[in-house]
């Protein structure tokens, strides 16, 4: 086989893994969306809070400690304890379902039945307002998040693909992991939503609010539930993303890298944000890969909307979006 | 009445009239936002400096240091704002932190009259006091930076570099594309092949060069990064394996934060630095003494040894000796922004004063001159120690070659000033 052909079929399955962890971002959105209409531009921030809790959890880091400190003369910083990572996740779990409930109480349910770019401004106000709380709560410093993931070259992809093609493929062990953990929310996902009584409350929810009401349905409960679910997602995202670069703040930015997986896939569909993450993320690779030398290379960020903006004009409902049909 | 009248307007020119006989300083800082990990311990760094003078020595000269501090999120506009809003309150220098930041206050503050000190980063060619009146970068810059790392690859590989690949891995903004056209230069005279592999901002995403990197298999790979994209490429890096010590950052992506994250992997990862790391000094026990037993230190107080905090400490030093210059040659204590300026152009930091100030051999000598704004272009290379969580310094004070960045230095000041219709000086 040739070389050329070798590399690009490496670059099509590292941008597949790339789609997945896209994709995880993506997820949270179109989970707020489908069942509220808010456009959550919040969700990166909560990502980035959930790994930083998680984190901040584990190596037993007091909350506010620079304030405490500030305030009170002390010198606390940690804890005399560690939590392990499965506990921890619980425990950081726990915090986001508080979060969903803060932020319907004290946000949304003021706003039912106001414009959707009201509630869309109110989620960049819970943005930057939870970017501020996260590094009040934990600080600002670069985390090193370890719940003993696997990183780097999966050997046995590299020597079987080495044997077999006489090159070695690089694949890594955090990719394959974040695309097992992808498939098995999705799966869980979708079996919630079909076969638990709050998943058909919560489609119920999402096809028709009043409808949903009048038999019995609390709205309010179903936004704390979705936002929860957000929540987790997000969660899931900020310890695939945390593990790759420590956790930071500029983790909020993958939000960035879902928007055009969105823009594909539609803002309304779990298979969408799946699918879409993996288009966009071989899309960029590929073309980044057989373009991107001869135009000066840095194609990524730029293509991956170039992309969305095609699907766009053709569909603009995204791949799996609800058609749009206004009757007059 | 007229008693009435006359305190009151007294009053109010007291309280219009700036604070008497301060030496101010701002501090351009980003404590929020993507970069804040980096820009806090160097913004600690840097107060805790002068307030280590104020309180030691009752500020520099008899005069006091007040440091304004201005959140700019690492944001160009934020920058300006920051400058605009602290300039009126006597600002005597502006130390941007911030390439970006930098490039839009040179034609600002050489309007205003007022030194701007970008240590290490901004303009390159404002090392040209001809051009750049207002402007200081010393004690190295970018080029200098490309120059240092190739001139200890050619040390490490016995005198030569031909046929030797060497990849850069950027950051795709005006900072990070600084070292190329050196490079270019570089690779044409010690003839080895050079790659160029831009990353888009913030650079959490870099798969795809290093996929490159590992089918290309360069021999070395330097890096002008900042921010999360050091630390994912350190970890892509370690991932596909590439052998650490032959990957090489420039100072920007050289501080714990980025090695950190990565754990073991970074073991062997190389970084330049224009200053020595780590808290090993005579200064620190002065710090601990004034600032930190006194509780007075800037921020959390746990930055002080790292690597960032060691630069703000250095950036003070050097803008402190300038206002020291400036009092000497003009015989004031309360100086004037000008007055700075010519002390900055007079500036002397020999490795004797810099063993007087506690810092033996921490930083290297510095001699300005009103063409030299840059000083010596001298850079160390330091090493990650995964073990200790400690950066180890592995050469001396390497010099950069002088005649490929004079040349290019000289070609890129005097295109500014033909641009700009700027008069050269100094003549």
């Amino acid at each position: 086989m040739p070389d050329q052909l070798l590399f690009a079929i490496e670059v099509t399955l590292n941008g597949l893994m790339a789609g997945v962890l896209y994709a995880l971002v993506a997820l949270g959105f179109v989970l707020i969306f489908k069942a509220s209409g808010i456009f959550n531009y919040a969700q990166g921030v909560m990502a980035l809070f959930a790994a930083l809790t998680l984190v901040g959890i584990m190596e037993g880091q007091v909350p506010f400690s620079h304030l405490i400190n500030a305030i009170f003369g002390t010198d606390v910083h940690h804890f005399a304890w560690e939590v392990p990572a499965l506990l921890a996740i619980l425990l950081t779990m726990t915090v986001m379902v508080a979060l969903a409930w803060l932020v319907n109480t004290l946000i949304f349910r003021h706003l039912v039945g106001q414009e959707p770019i009201i509630l869309f401004m109110a989620t960049i106000g819970l943005a930057y307002f939870l970017e501020g709380f996260g590094d009040i709560m934990w600080g600002s410093d670069i985390k090193t998040l370890d719940v003993g993931l696997p990183q780097g070259l999966n050997e046995s992809i590299d020597e079987f693909t080495f044997n077999l093609f006489g090159y070695g493929f690089f694949i890594d062990n955090l990719d394959i992991v974040a695309t097992i953990i992808a498939a098995i929310l999705v799966a869980a996902l979708v079996a919630f939503s079909q076969y638990t009584k709050q998943g058909r409350a919560l489609r119920a929810v999402a096809d028709d609010h009043q409808a949903a009401l009048s038999v019995g349905i609390s709205l309010s409960f179903i936004w704390v539930l979705v936002w929860s679910i957000a929540g987790f997602v997000a969660l899931v995202a900020g310890i695939m993303w945390g593990a790759k670069s420590g956790v930071q703040f500029s983790l909020s930015l993958i939000a960035l890298k879902a928007l055009p997986v969105l823009m594909l896939g539609g803002f309304t569909s779990i298979p969408g944000a799946i699918v879409g993450g993996l288009i966009i993320g071989v899309g960029e690779k590929l073309f980044e890969f057989l373009v991107g030398p001869l135009v000066g290379g840095a194609t990524e960020n730029w293509f991956a909307y170039v992309l969305a903006l095609i699907f766009l004009v053709f569909r603009p409902q995204g791949l799996f979006g609800e058609k749009i049909i206004e009757r007059v | 009445m007229k008693f009435k009248l006359a305190a009151l307007a007294l009053g109010a020119v007291m309280a219009a009239a700036p604070a008497l006989a301060e030496l101010v300083v701002p501090s351009l800082s980003y404590r929020t936002g993507p970069y804040a990990a980096n820009g806090i311990p160097f913004a600690d760094g840097y107060h805790d400096y002068f307030k280590l003078l104020n309180a030691r020595d009752g500020g520099i000269g008899g005069e006091m240091v007040r440091v304004i501090e201005c959140e700019t999120g690492y944001n160009t506009e934020k920058g300006v704002e920051c400058y605009e809003s602290t300039k009126g309150e006597g600002s005597l220098v502006y130390a941007p932190l911030s390439t970006g930041i930098t490039y839009q206050l040179i034609p600002k503050a050489s309007a205003d009259g007022i030194p701007v000190h970008s240590m290490g980063y901004g303009r390159t060619s404002a090392k040209n006091g001809e051009v750049f009146e207002w402007v200081f970068n010393y004690p190295a810059n970018y080029w200098d930076g490309a120059s240092i790392a190739v001139k200890h690859l050619i040390d490490e590989n016995g005198g030569s570099l031909e046929g030797k690949k060497i990849a850069l891995v950027y950051h795709n903004s005006a900072y990070g594309k600084e070292p190329i056209r050196t490079l270019e230069e570089l690779s044409a005279k010690h003839g080895f092949e050079l790659a160029l592999l831009p990353v888009d901002h913030p650079g959490q995403e870099q798969k795809s060069q290093w996929l490159q990197i590992r089918r290309d298999r360069p021999d070395y790979v330097l890096m002008w990064g900042w921010g999360v994209m050091n630390q994912v490429a350190i970890q892509e890096a370690s991932n596909i394996r590439f052998p650490m010590e032959n990957f090489i950052g420039i100072w920007w992506s050289g501080s714990e934060n980025d090695v950190m994250p990565v754990g073991a992997g970074a073991e062997g990862y190389k970084a330049l630095n224009m200053h020595l790391p780590g808290d090993d000094f005579p200064l620190y026990d002065e710090l601990k003494t004034h600032v930190y037993d006194a509780g007075n230190a800037t921020g959390a107080g746990d930055q002080t040894g790292s690597v960032l905090y060691n630069r703000g400490l250095y950036n003070a030093l050097i803008i402190s000796e300038g206002i020291r210059k400036a009092q000497e040659i003009h015989g004031v204590t309360d100086i004037t922004p000008a007055q700075l300026r010519d002390g900055f152009e007079q500036l002397t930091i020999s490795e004797e004063r810099m063993t007087e100030l506690g810092l033996p051999n921490f930083g290297p000598a510095i001699e300005a001159s009103c063409e030299n704004h840059g000083g010596q272009g001298l850079g160390i290379v330091q090493q990650w120690n995964a073990a200790d969580q400690s950066w180890v310094q592995i050469t001396d004070y390497i010099e950069s070659d002088k005649e490929v960045i004079n040349a290019l230095v000289q070609e890129d000041s005097l295109a500014y000033a033909q641009e700009s219709g700027i008069e050269l000086r100094c003549q």
